[in-house]
């Protein structure tokens, strides 16, 4: 039997986690999981804190652990993130998961984590406490902690590239998502990957070689041919990791040159 | 299985049920309530056959925690119509065919009222994508596009 016990913030949740404990954000991964009884779930915690607040401060923006997809495309604040929520799910999932809980999105699913890791955002806890988001999620699966808050620098106007790759029209999975932040105004670049790994990663190689070129066919030949260098792709039931690593390079061509080949 | 007393407007009656700790709001609504217009269909939020409206919002009643919806508004295909008098989406539904086996059938209407109280007159485009969280292996989709315009009050050849 599976227990829930539900709190008033997020800091006296975060004191009743533990290895057999799981949070409930939007309920989009959970939910799933209790439904078809995954072992290792038996005891859930919620929380009743409102986070949903997105606001700048300070040359960056807040984004309330539990804002959803929708909250995020109708955010004037961010704005530069729509295009990316609405490549998750349906209408209802947009309505319900979170940007907190897509942290914790296990591959194929993740995409907007992935354009975080781009934008090289912050993650903030319950224990007041934050970190990159690289290094959270190179130990994401073994933390117990409680996300409040992503805050990120909003990248300059048209240096932002997102794209995401799915059999399924017009939604569906992906097959990898490819999010990409260009050298611009002392902003570094930044080539992530989702599905090509346990969770998205930084293609590292290509980024080096990103920062030293121009954007056209043939300046980006050597960020291409390094694309799925330190890449880990898995095999799914949408792809195997050869697909994967066959068609990533493909489609950081097409997304850095616009849609052209 | 422990089980936890809640209270929620149902299409605007007031419910109050006892649910299990755990369990999700379609089973609640099918078993315990008996509203059996939210389908079981994958139980993992992919297919859309158990769309209900939460506070105006399109939600998968399958992956809702049914303790979560304490004090907030549900909405069900068993509540569209008007007595006797069918909503317009269901009549469109009914004269377009926009309707085989049926089981797609609620979810897709819910998807599609809560894209028409918040867009009256939609392209073609934004009511594929109202509908792109729901799975239909009968239609095909276009008789069930071609309805939620003409509900709309549009003809089935509005732009993309």
């Amino acid at each position: 039997m599976i227990t829930v016990e539900t709190f008033n913030t997020h800091r006296e949740a975060s004191s009743a986690l533990n290895d057999r404990t799981r949070f409930l954000a939007g309920g989009t991964l959970l939910m799933r999981d209790v439904n078809y009884a995954v072992p290792g779930i038996e005891h859930i915690v919620r929380s009743l804190e409102p986070l949903r607040t997105i606001r700048s401060e300070g040359g960056s923006v807040f984004i309330g652990a539990a804002a959803t997809m929708l909250d995020v495309i109708n955010a004037r604040e961010t704005a530069f993130l729509a295009p990316v929520a609405r490549a998750v799910g349906g209408p209802a999932i947009r309505n319900m998961a979170t940007v907190g809980g897509n942290l914790f999105a296990p591959s194929p699913f993740g995409d907007f984590t992935t354009a975080l890791l781009a934008l090289d955002a912050t993650i903030h806890f319950a224990d007041g406490r934050h970190e990159e988001i690289e290094t959270f999620l190179a130990q994401r699966d073994s933390g117990r902690r409680i996300v409040t808050a992503i805050s990120v620098v909003p990248p300059l106007s048209g240096s932002f590239l997102f794209s995401k790759i799915s059999r399924t029209k017009p939604k569906g999975p992906a097959i990898l998502s490819i999010a990409v932040r260009l050298p611009s105004g002392g902003q570094e670049a930044r080539v992530a990957f989702g599905a090509m790994g346990p969770t998205p990663l930084r293609a590292k190689a290509a980024e080096a070689a990103l920062s030293r070129t121009r954007i056209d066919e043939q300046g980006i030949a050597p960020v291409i041919a390094v694309a799925t260098e330190g890449l880990a792709p898995a095999d799914d039931a949408l792809a195997s990791q050869w697909y994967r690593r066959q068609v990533a390079p493909v489609h950081l061509k097409r997304l850095l040159l616009g849609g052209q080949r | 299985m422990a089980r936890k007393p809640i209270s929620f407007t149902l299409n605007g009656n007031e419910v109050s049920v006892f649910v299990g700790e755990s369990a999700n709001l379609m089973e609640e609504l099918r078993r315990n309530v008996g509203d059996l217009t939210p389908k079981h269909g994958c139980g993992q939020g992919t297919c859309g056959a158990c769309t209900v409206m939460v506070d105006g919002e399109p939600q998968l009643s399958c992956i809702t925690l049914a303790q979560s919806v304490e004090g907030r508004s549900i909405e069900t295909v068993a509540g569209l119509s008007q007595g006797p008098v069918l909503h317009a989406l269901q009549q469109a539904f009914i004269d377009g065919f926009a309707a085989q086996c049926g089981f797609c059938t609620p979810g897709m209407l819910m998807a599609a009222k809560a894209l028409l109280d918040r867009n009256p007159r939609p392209s073609r485009d934004e009511v594929i994508e109202a509908i792109s969280g729901n799975i239909c292996r009968c239609t095909g989709y276009e008789p069930i596009v071609d309805a939620i315009l003409i509900a709309s009050g549009q003809s089935r050849e509005v732009r993309r």
